[in-house]
């Protein structure tokens, strides 16, 4: 799904980490770790292609980012679900619109039953017509996450997708989450939260790579 | 695209942001003020046309002699005309005509008799019209008081003008279209500008370029033609009730539209749409490249 050779990035200030090589699978799981400010969310930009490596190759989904025109890089998107740590969302639409959006916006059908099974999963079943900024901080990374997977993804890049949520909820999420690995989604999560690595990998077969001093490296047993 | 793709389109992009609005508006003056300038293009060439054609095929001889001389040249001259091939008719003006037309600069009481004034010979002309130069030979071998006008002098200036006066509202016509253009423009450059975070975010759910850029293209180039039809209707009918002024103010004699060059008006709306349509979408693929 997505390959990382030697990768560097350098928004300008010195470089954020170096060298990074990775390989993640079609169907596997993976946790991103590390202390704020290490560049978790921009190895997240570098798989889903919002930034361009200023050293080594990307590939996603096979294709050289660097070589892929801007019709290619969306098509590419179509199959990769994001939960972005800010969420974005489009304000002036509602929540249900939003959730939609990846599917009507890239002119594929919304089956209004997925829809409303979806948000239903996630606690947004009577939220579905508010708009987005009425919704609380958790609401928000809900909503963020009914989005990232309507379109059934076969990579999941999810960043910070519990940190404003409790247990339960963030269980719930993570098993939905489980379930779209089960049936093949590769996943990738950046997280704080060492609760939730636990439960994953007693539950699947979860790597977990950690991103500190410049270096990515793969975390051991420890967790 | 499909209906649910042209719904979804139209609702990406919100609705708020004035420069639509801006767009509407300059969309109606344009389009008012190029009713106008086409209105002048088409009296013009109408004017250039009518005055080529009514002074094209008449012609005059004058006749400056002795009284003595006069009836004699006068036959003679009448003679000559009438066996010159391309003139249809030849007629002498009598001094009444004379007076009338002299009236206008010399004044009502004028003692014609008493003034060694030329007499005038109207000539009527065929379409081919008579060789001009060989005319012009024989009158003067024939009354050499006799010289004949085909009134070139006066018909050039008059189509040079309106011919001039043609040109120039074509031009406005290319200034008018250029303004709208950079106006669109602009208000595109704003309007995508403005909502840089929901292109931001359509281009991370995997939209293509094409659908992003239509949203905007289609908003501005619906309020381009609403504005475009509003001012073309306001100017139409403007001038619509024009003519009613021509009658009694002279220079606006002949200024307007008539019958089938009223459908040219329907050209400028969809005109409008389409400058727009073209502006926008290019406005929308320049600003979508320097996003990821
Ligand atoms: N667009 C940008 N321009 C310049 N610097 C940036 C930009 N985005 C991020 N950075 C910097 O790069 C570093 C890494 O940011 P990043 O968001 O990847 O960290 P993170 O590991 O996700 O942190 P957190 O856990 O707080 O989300 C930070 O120091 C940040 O200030
Ligand atoms: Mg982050």
């Amino acid at each position: 799904m997505i390959v990382f050779e030697d990768v560097s990035h350098d928004y300008g200030g010195g470089p954020l980490f170096r060298d990074v090589s990775i390989t993640l699978g079609a169907g596997s799981f993976h946790f991103l770790t590390g202390p704020s400010g290490a560049g978790k969310s921009t190895l997240l930009k570098l798989c889903y292609g919002e930034l361009i490596p200023s050293a080594g190759r990307v590939s996603v989904m096979g294709q050289d980012r660097r070589q892929m025109t801007r019709d290619e890089m969306a098509a590419t998107r179509q199959r990769i679900g994001i939960v972005h740590q800010d969420c974005r969302f489009l304000d002036h639409l509602s929540v249900a619109q939003n959730v939609g959006l990846p599917l009507t916006a890239t002119g594929r059908p919304l089956p209004q039953g997925d829809l409303t099974d979806l948000l239903g999963w996630v606690g947004l079943g009577d939220r579905a017509d508010a708009l987005p900024p009425t919704l609380s901080g958790g609401e928000r990374q809900r909503a963020a996450l009914a989005r990232a997977v309507i379109g059934a993804p076969t990579l999941l890049l999810a960043d910070e997708p519990t940190g404003n949520l409790d247990w339960d909820m963030s269980q719930r999420l993570l098993l939905l989450m489980m379930e779209l690995n089960r049936m093949g989604t590769a996943v990738l999560i950046a997280t704080h939260d060492m609760n939730l690595i636990r439960f994953a990998k007693s539950h699947v077969q979860a790597r977990v790579l950690r991103i500190s001093g410049r270096k990515l490296t793969a975390a051991g047993a420890e967790l | 695209m499909s209906r649910d793709a042209r719904a979804i389109s139209d609702l990406v992009v919100p609705r708020s942001g004035q420069s639509v609005w801006l767009v509407t508006l300059s969309a109606a003056a344009m389009a008012f003020l190029a009713v106008f300038a086409l209105a002048l293009a088409v009296s013009a060439a109408q004017l250039a046309r009518g005055w080529s054609a009514q002074l094209a095929q008449t012609a005059t001889v004058r006749i400056s002699a002795p009284p003595d001389e006069m009836e004699r040249q006068t036959a003679l001259v009448l003679e000559v005309l009438r066996t010159t091939p391309g003139i249809a008719e030849a007629r002498v003006m009598d001094s009444a005509e004379q007076a009338a037309l002299l009236e206008a600069w010399l004044g009502p009481d004028l003692p014609l008799d008493a003034l060694p004034i030329p007499r005038l010979i109207e000539l009527l002309e065929t379409d081919a019209g008579p060789d001009r130069q060989g005319l012009r030979l024989r009158l003067s071998a024939e009354a050499p008081g006799a010289v004949y006008d085909d009134h070139t002098r006066w018909r050039r200036p008059l189509v040079q003008a309106a011919a001039r006066l043609q040109a120039l509202a074509i031009v406005a016509l290319g200034l008018i279209g250029v303004v709208m253009t950079v106006i669109i423009t602009l208000a595109a450059s704003a309007s995508l500008a403005s909502n840089g975070q929901v292109i931001a975010v359509l281009r991370l759910l995997g939209a293509r370029d094409r659908f992003i850029a239509r949203a905007f293209v289609r908003r501005i180039s619906r309020r381009a033609l609403l504005g475009s039809a509003l001012g073309t209707l306001v100017a139409g009918a403007l001038l619509w009730v024009l003519p009613d002024l021509g009658s009694t103010v002279q220079p606006l004699a002949g200024f307007g539209l008539q019958g089938p060059s009223w459908a040219l008006l329907l050209v400028i709306p969809p005109l409008t749409m389409a400058l727009a349509w073209t502006a926008s979408l290019a406005t929308a693929f320049h600003v979508l490249r320097g996003v990821t």
